[in-house]
């Protein structure tokens, strides 16, 4: 009878404990991410990559307005597809390299030793550590999209800009899942050099190689059409840009087939797949680097 | 205070600490003795939660492997040299430990004066001296009065006034009724500072002991660094041990606990043994002020050396 009074109360305590306990990850959590915030404002890559994706999306944004005769719905609908392919390259190419810094730089500085002897869990400082990067990373491309955008509006209007907020919204997607990526690198690199390499390996692999690699293996294998547009969507870079179509109410013919087939299969559906794809990459790739930095032997 | 059983941790094939167990209680003082290699850093990181390692250890209760987060704020870590980015400054560093640790910022303030270092929060932490960034890191250390503190050789990369106020700080902490951890090169260090000392060797517990009982007549008790010919430093060092020497075999040569007047022994007992000592060094004691007296026994080496 005692024995269960007191597992009542150790529940009982750990039910009132558990409330401060979240707190205290959150707050813990906050913590690194602001630190991580104003660490990315001052390092001289972010600016780079930030000043280098404004400056193009405003030339992107003139080039369309040059090309639409400054009719506001072609001008945000012109630029949201011209800024598509310099999304599918810079974006991931910041997150990937951004999360790749992240850990493998703390442990190469030697500071991510001193960090994990304070109260702080590897789950808080690898979350807070994302949380940082992702504020950061979406800040940088809200200058872009947000002086693109100023200027389209000031120039073509108002009509539109629900297309071109959308392609913000999965363009922060497309970005929380690269970084996601580069936090999974970076957990598993010992310098940060060697993690920036491979993120840079997985860069390409998404921009160029997968597409060669599926269009190999279309010829080779003779795949079903229902079988490369599986194979394509793993690829959250193609299910970004289909996604982004389907967005601009622009019919998936243009992607040929495969897209004729998603339409045709999917339907109204199409967006929620890939969508559901795309949150995938954000979150396995973050739990599984969580996992294995709670894992580790060593630091 | 602290409860260690059974702490084995492997590197893969490297067995680093072996199956090491001790008890500290509350207010004591533990050095970690033993040289390069021997698992002072490992043991102080299993302590600390941050290698997971077999065993059980216990800060005050806490279990650290369940609950790391809540036995780490019960200890103050200070390590070899204060890592933090180089970039921030003092006062941004100190509050964001603060924060880390929920106290307020009269605290942070508080803990800088402790060490001397209030006024210095503009600095950027890459201006600061090596004493400046140990002190510092003593501060973090302090921050939320913690009971214990646990060091990693603190004093390693300082100079001699460096070590002094690093080890003054120490003993005001231990007065202060603080449970100390402590791994150290330095024999004067070990005898002013703890009560008692785990000797180790090769991630095993080879003597757990006191400072007196390693150097009677401790108050004679001098520190001096041997630079043996390149390839020889090892055998010297096993050779030193087995003749009941307190060595420490560290990245800047031999560090020899010695008896004031009995400094060439250790010289003759390795020329007997066919290893030649190419320079040697007396260190300064913590609180000595003179210069090394390297003047003093090359006289004496000279006339006892063959």
């Amino acid at each position: 009878m005692s024995t269960i009074n007191l597992n009542g109360a150790v529940q009982q305590r750990v039910r009132s404990e558990r409330p401060a306990a979240c707190l205290s990850f959150a707050r813990s959590i906050m913590l690194i991410a602001r630190r991580e915030f104003r660490d990315a404002l001052s390092s001289k890559w972010f600016l780079l990559y930030t000043f280098a994706f404004t400056t193009l999306a405003i030339g992107v944004s003139f080039l369309s307005l040059a090309g639409s005769g400054e009719h506001g719905f072609a001008g945000f609908g012109k630029t949201a597809a011209g800024l598509l392919n310099l999304i599918m390259l810079v974006v991931p190419l910041m997150a990937l390299t951004a999360g790749a810094g992240s850990i493998a730089g703390e442990r190469e500085r030697g500071t991510l030793l001193y960090l994990l002897a304070q109260p702080l869990s590897r789950t808080e400082l690898l979350l807070g550590k994302f949380v940082g990067l992702a504020i950061a990373l979406i800040c940088s491309l809200c200058i872009g999209f947000g002086l693109s955008a100023g200027l389209l509006a000031w120039r073509a209007g108002g009509v539109g800009a629900g297309a071109f907020l959308m392609l913000v919204v999965f363009t922060s997607v497309l970005a929380l899942s690269m970084l996601s990526v580069g936090v999974l690198i970076s957990v598993q690199s010992r310098r940060a050099g060697v993690a920036t390499g491979i993120s840079l390996f997985v860069w390409l692999g998404l921009v160029f190689l997968s597409d060669l690699g599926l269009m190999a293996g279309t010829v080779l294998f003779k795949l079903r059409v229902q079988e490369v547009f599986a194979l394509a969507i793993i690829n959250p870079l193609q299910a970004f840009k289909m996604n982004v179509i389907v967005n601009l109410n622009a019919s998936l013919d243009v992607l040929g087939p495969v897209g004729m087939y998603a339409s045709n299969e999917f339907g109204g559906s199409l967006p929620w797949l890939l969508t559901s794809v795309i949150t995938l990459w954000c979150v396995l790739p973050l739990a599984l680097a969580i996992l294995i930095f709670r894992k580790r032997g060593g630091i | 205070m602290i409860e260690a059983r059974h702490i084995t941790k492997q590197f893969k094939r490297v067995l680093a600490v072996n199956d090491l167990s001790f008890d500290l209680e509350p207010g004591g003082s533990l050095a970690l003795w033993g040289s390069n290699g021997a698992g002072k850093t490992t043991l102080i990181r299993c302590l600390l939660g941050v290698f997971p390692c077999k065993g059980t250890v216990r800060i005050d209760g806490i279990d650290v492997r369940r609950s790391g987060k809540h036995a780490r704020a019960r200890v103050g870590y200070v390590p070899q040299e204060l890592a933090f980015h180089d970039d921030a400054r003092l006062g941004s560093a100190i509050r964001f430990f603060a924060e880390l640790r929920r106290v307020e910022l009269i605290q942070a303030a508080r803990s800088l004066e402790a060490v001397g270092l209030r006024g210095h929060e503009s600095k950027r932490v890459r201006d600061l001296s090596g004493g400046m960034k140990q002190r510092l890191a003593l501060a973090i250390a302090m921050i939320a009065d913690p009971p214990v503190i646990v060091l990693d050789e603190p004093t390693s990369n300082l100079d001699s006034a460096g070590r002094g106020e690093v080890v003054d700080t120490l003993l005001k902490l231990r007065e202060q009724g603080k449970t100390l951890i402590f791994a150290s090169h330095r024999p004067d260090e070990v005898i002013t500072l703890a009560d008692r000392v785990l000797v180790m060797e090769q991630g095993r517990l080879v003597q757990q002991t006191t400072p007196e009982a390693l150097w009677p007549s401790r108050s004679s008790i001098r520190s001096m660094r041997l630079y043996i010919e390149q390839g020889d430093e090892y055998r010297a060092a096993e050779i030193l041990r087995e003749g009941g020497y307190a060595i420490n075999h560290g990245n800047s040569g031999l560090t020899v606990a010695i008896e004031q007047h009995r400094k060439a022994e250790p010289m003759n007992h390795l020329a007997e043994r066919g290893i030649g000592v190419r320079d040697f060094e007396l260190l300064r004691d913590v609180h000595d002020d003179d210069e090394p007296e390297i003047g003093i026994a090359t006289e004496q080496l000279s006339e006892v050396l063959p």
